[in-house]
């Protein structure tokens, strides 16, 4: 019956640390579980507040709009795109790299900065991660329409059929298939493991029937045990170890769709990295610019805290320094090469037709980026939110230069042309914003939007060596 | 139905700290019992040294299950582009492990993904649309904001009265024996 185990106790008193080696709390306000879970759940439980449904009936509109477009241009043709010779992927691959991309911090925040032990994801993994997964079901529907007769998409998978072909695995668009649906199941899965213990939360809390059915339905009959616990959380850390290569390699991936080809402008070896470290940076500008509002629309100060918004900030400005560093490698290589086609592409870029898609690109993902080096603007929310979606507009800007600018004029001066979109294109990329709003704010009202049980893990209450009640009151007992 | 009372499940001790229920943890586990869990609104550090659980397996089935796709997607490509319906495209060899590479590598991720969940899932019997405790009012605290420990009666130790005092002694704020 003794307890040989057991941790020794102190003899000497351990002294509080140094102030200013204390570090600033996660939660403010030293906010109980209770709290937590009152608070969190409490948004997806009250009563549907009037911004929800204003905001949610806009999305739903502007939703059907893509739709409406979308059938469009199944049942018409890609002719009513702005697609013409030399520019044949316009703004639908576009848009696909840029969906894509914005998916990808989220996935950072819940696998990335997991491995990195930076407890502050808690906060914001929920939301970033279905903004993975939104963005990404954005993403998909460019390359299913993009291809003309969308009902032969099946042609992408390798089935057996009675043409007895085979895809071609050579292409690097074959492996985009993989990659992007890979990305998007494994990012499900992730985020469905990390609601599990939420949704046990939400069917104990729930009073209808209805709630307490669905929700226990979806909870899978968790208890919260540690033997389950114990589980979990070796498979949520293998999760987060075979998330990160993944993420790594999905933009890689889609980079080869343009780094296989010819083109000058996009046969270069940098592209891999450069087009991850411009999707972190794009996706974390998405974060920023989703959790700014929601945390006062909320009332989320205290768990998503000033201090959440910085450290974001502050890998945007990491990853706009990486963005930047690579255009200029891109300019370097250009000259270095001493490839004629090469070099013209990247002074196309600035001096030519498109000169203003170079310009915004730059300023946006390179100039301006760097005011987040002041903290004075890194905790200005309304600046941290302009310049997030500002981030957003330079980087769809990076793809437009990339997809169209390099295409429009090749090597041969009797092939070039002028692309211009049209209101089919546009429409269409606005409905996709449609879509993703839409999901989100289901999202909001029927799933707690940050993990519960991650933030009570992080609080000094679930460490059972912390002041309220571990090895210090021993001492003090 | 037969008329036998209800089989009570086993008995629970409800803690309301973290510290608080890993050292009652420890008293169990030193005691020797074996069908018996800890339950708790998050995961505590420590909590699996406290009930004495070995490391979680699995980590196998991810292995297994990367090892799968990885081969999968080269067997698989080797036999669609070389074997069954040989594509000669540009000049490129048949069959190259090297493009066949980017796709056997997400499959690895895929599969590695796809039984790290089912292994888990496996490993703690889920889903599961019934179990006695969460038909308890005072355990739906759990995942809010308390800790419980039960014990539960099929366990080889397990008596009413030695247990009962055994999860008194560690402190617990209420005892109750559980419906099964």
């Amino acid at each position: 019956m003794a307890a040989p185990h057991r941790v020794p106790t102190l003899a000497v008193p351990v002294p509080d640390p140094p102030a200013e080696l204390a570090r600033a709390p996660l939660v403010l306000n030293q906010r109980s579980f209770a709290w937590i879970s009152d608070k969190i759940a409490g948004v997806a439980e009250g009563k549907t507040p009037l911004w929800w449904w204003v905001s949610f009936g806009i999305s739903v509109c502007v939703m059907a709009m893509g739709f409406l477009m979308i059938g469009y241009q199944v049942s018409t043709g890609v002719g009513v795109w702005g697609l013409n010779k030399p520019v044949m992927w316009g703004w639908a691959i576009v848009n696909f790299v840029f969906w894509i991309g914005i998916g990808h911090a989220g996935t950072l925040i819940s696998a990335i900065l997991f491995l990195m032990r930076q407890r502050w994801r808690t906060a914001v993994n929920r939301a970033a991660e279905a903004m993975t997964i939104f963005a990404v079901m954005c993403a998909g529907i460019y390359p299913l329409i993009h291809i003309g007769r969308a009902w032969y998409f099946w042609y992408l998978i390798p089935i057996p059929n009675s043409n007895n072909v085979w895809p071609q695995f050579k292409s690097p668009l074959m492996w985009d298939v993989f990659a992007v649906s890979t990305y998007f199941t494994v990012s499900l899965m992730f985020w469905y493991m990390g609601l599990i213990p939420d949704l046990a939360t939400m069917r104990d809390r729930s009073i209808s029937r209805g709630r307490k059915f669905f929700y226990g339905l979806f909870a899978l009959g968790w208890t919260g045990s540690n033997r389950q616990w114990s589980n979990y959380e070796m498979a949520y850390l293998l999760l987060a170890g075979l998330a990160t290569p993944l993420v790594l390699s999905v933009h890689s991936v889609v980079s080869f769709d343009f780094a296989v080809a010819q083109v000058p402008g996009w046969h270069t070896t940098i592209f891999p990295p450069y087009f991850v470290a411009g999707a972190i940076f794009s996706g974390f500008g998405m974060v920023l610019t989703l959790l700014v509002p929601l945390r006062k629309l909320c009332h989320l100060e205290e768990v998503i805290t000033g201090r959440h918004i910085e450290l974001m900030c502050k890998v945007i400005l990491a990853t706009s320094c990486m963005v930047g560093y690579s255009y200029a490698m891109e300019w370097f290589i250009a000259y270095y090469s001493g490839n004629p086609y090469e070099r013209y592409a990247f002074l196309n870029r600035v001096f030519g037709s498109y000169w203003w898609a170079g310009l915004t690109m730059y300023s946006c993902n390179v100039v301006l980026p760097q005011l987040f080096w002041f903290k004075k603007v890194r905790t200005n929310m309304i600046l941290v939110f302009l310049l997030s979606i500002t981030v957003n507009i330079g980087m769809w800007f990076e793809r437009f230069v990339i997809v169209v600018v390099s295409l429009h004029r090749d090597f041969i001066p009797a092939n070039w042309g002028y692309y211009k979109p049209t209101y089919v294109d546009v429409l269409t990329f606005v409905g996709t914003f449609g879509l993703f709003a839409t999901l989100f704010l289901l999202f909001l009202r029927f799933v707690p939007l940050i993990a519960m049980a991650e933030v009570k893990s992080v609080v000094p209450q679930a460490d059972p060596h912390q002041a309220l009640g571990g090895a210090r009151s021993d001492i003090a007992s | 139905m037969t008329a036998t009372p209800p089989k009570p499940y086993g008995l629970l001790a409800e803690f309301e700290t973290a510290a608080d229920i890993v050292r009652a943890a420890e008293t169990v586990r030193d005691a020797g019992y074996r069908r018996w869990d800890a339950y708790t609104p998050c995961p505590i550090h420590g909590m699996d040294e406290a009930m004495g659980l070995r490391h979680s397996p699995v980590g196998w089935f991810t292995f297994i299950g990367g090892v799968l796709g990885f081969t999968t997607g080269m067997t698989g490509i080797w036999y669609m582009n070389d074997f069954n319906y040989p594509l000669a495209i540009g000049g490129k060899p048949l069959f190259s492990p090297i493009y066949a590479f980017p796709i056997s590598y997400e499959l690895t991720i895929l599969f590695g993904a796809i039984s790290a969940v089912l292994g888990m899932l496996i490993l703690n019997r889920l889903p599961r649309l019934y179990h006695p405790l969460l038909k308890n009012k005072r355990f739906t605290r759990v995942t809010h904001d308390r800790f419980f420990i039960v014990i539960e009666c099929d366990d080889p130790q397990y008596s009413e009265e030695k247990t009962r005092r055994l999860l008194e002694s560690t402190g617990s704020t209420h005892l109750e024996l559980v419906e099964d």
